[in-house]
């Protein structure tokens, strides 16, 4: 009997752990922000920088070696009294635009921030061009040969 | 020609998405073009591997050429790499400094030993502060820097003989004196 409950005891033991493994893994480098306000800030700046090793997770998310120095270089500048705009900067000059998940709106970048507009505004005009022409093709024809003509475009 | 229009779209689509395939193919996705390029090194001083009171850098290398080449002993890339080092480091005729980047230094004793140790000088960094300067961000990578400290040519990822014989080479060539009027 008392061989039984260390058994159980054994696997309870084993569960536990194997709970507690993944939040083990995620304390590796733990920031002491002295605010709420602080650690906001950090979370907001590292969720619009990208790590560079995982190049589609931002530096808050990335679980690379890079990443974690990055973080705490942006904590330590944070601390310093850099604002956001001069540690964005500060890793542009390392690391290029690259960093910056969301692209400032440049030369190189119009395409990127106005080219589903223009797509939009194609398909609108193609749509648009297409509506008319037909309108204006169905209002030339007599009735029978609108409806053999619709008749037609069903097929 | 109504009827021929999605066909044309279709083909139109196809198009793109070959050229996108090719152009991936052609470009390493992951390289980001270092903006250093062109601009001084960043100043640094870091301990020699192995002899944490000697501390080495950007002082001890003014005014000469240099080569330095981020590796780790937790790098696959490097051991492919290596080679290409050891086979080139006399060749190219200008101080070869091995960057040692967030490395245990007893892992990294064990792997020169095993693979060879092309380097003048091994720096340490086991921070990985100096190495956001230089914007590293893989290993391995390889930084020529010219006598004016300035950052020539950056590699990401390893060097091959191709690479050595058809940038590196001309690249450093350029440097000499007497190059260096013509380079201009």
């Amino acid at each position: 009997m008392s061989r039984l409950v260390m058994r159980i005891v054994r696997a309870a033991r084993v569960a536990v752990l194997c709970l507690l493994l993944p939040l083990a893994a995620h304390a590796v480098q733990p920031l002491d922000f002295k605010d709420g306000a602080e650690e906001k800030r950090f979370q907001a700046l590292t969720r619009e920088l990208r790590c560079l090793v995982c190049q589609n997770q931002n530096l808050a998310d990335s679980d690379a070696g890079l990443a974690g120095d990055l973080r705490r270089e942006v904590f330590d500048q944070m601390r310093t009294g850099k604002t956001d705009e001069q540690i964005k900067q500060y890793l542009v000059a390392r690391y290029s635009k690259f960093v910056l998940y969301d692209p400032p709106l440049s030369g190189s970048t119009w395409l990127l921030w106005f080219g589903p507009l223009l797509a939009l505004l194609l398909g609108a005009g193609v749509v648009t061009i297409i509506v008319r022409r037909r309108a204006a093709s169905l209002a030339n024809q007599t009735p029978a040969a609108a409806a053999a003509s619709r008749e037609e475009e069903d097929w | 020609m109504a009827r021929l229009l999605p066909l044309l779209a279709f083909i139109l689509l196809v198009a793109l998405l070959g050229f996108g395939l090719r152009w991936n193919m052609k470009h390493d996705q992951r390289e980001v073009p270092s903006p250093l390029i062109g601009k001084a090194a960043p100043a640094f001083s870091l301990p020699v591997l192995n002899q944490e009171t000697r501390q080495f850098g950007s002082e001890d290398l003014k005014g000469k050429p240099y080569l330095l080449n981020v590796f780790g002993s937790w790098c696959p890339t490097c051991v492919d790499e290596h080679p290409v080092l050891v086979r080139y480091a006399k060749q190219l005729d200008l101080p070869l400094i091995g960057y040692n980047w967030k490395d245990d230094p007893a892992d990294a004793t064990a792997w020169l030993a095993r693979f060879g140790n092309p380097y003048d000088v091994i720096v340490a960094d086991t921070v990985g502060r100096t190495a956001i300067d230089f914007g590293v961000y893989g290993a391995p990578e390889t930084f020529l820097v010219d006598a004016d400290g300035m950052i020539r040519l950056k590699r990401i990822g390893a060097l091959t003989p191709e690479y050595v014989e058809k940038q590196l080479k001309p690249a450093i060539a350029a440097l000499r004196p007497g190059a260096g009027s013509a380079a201009k």
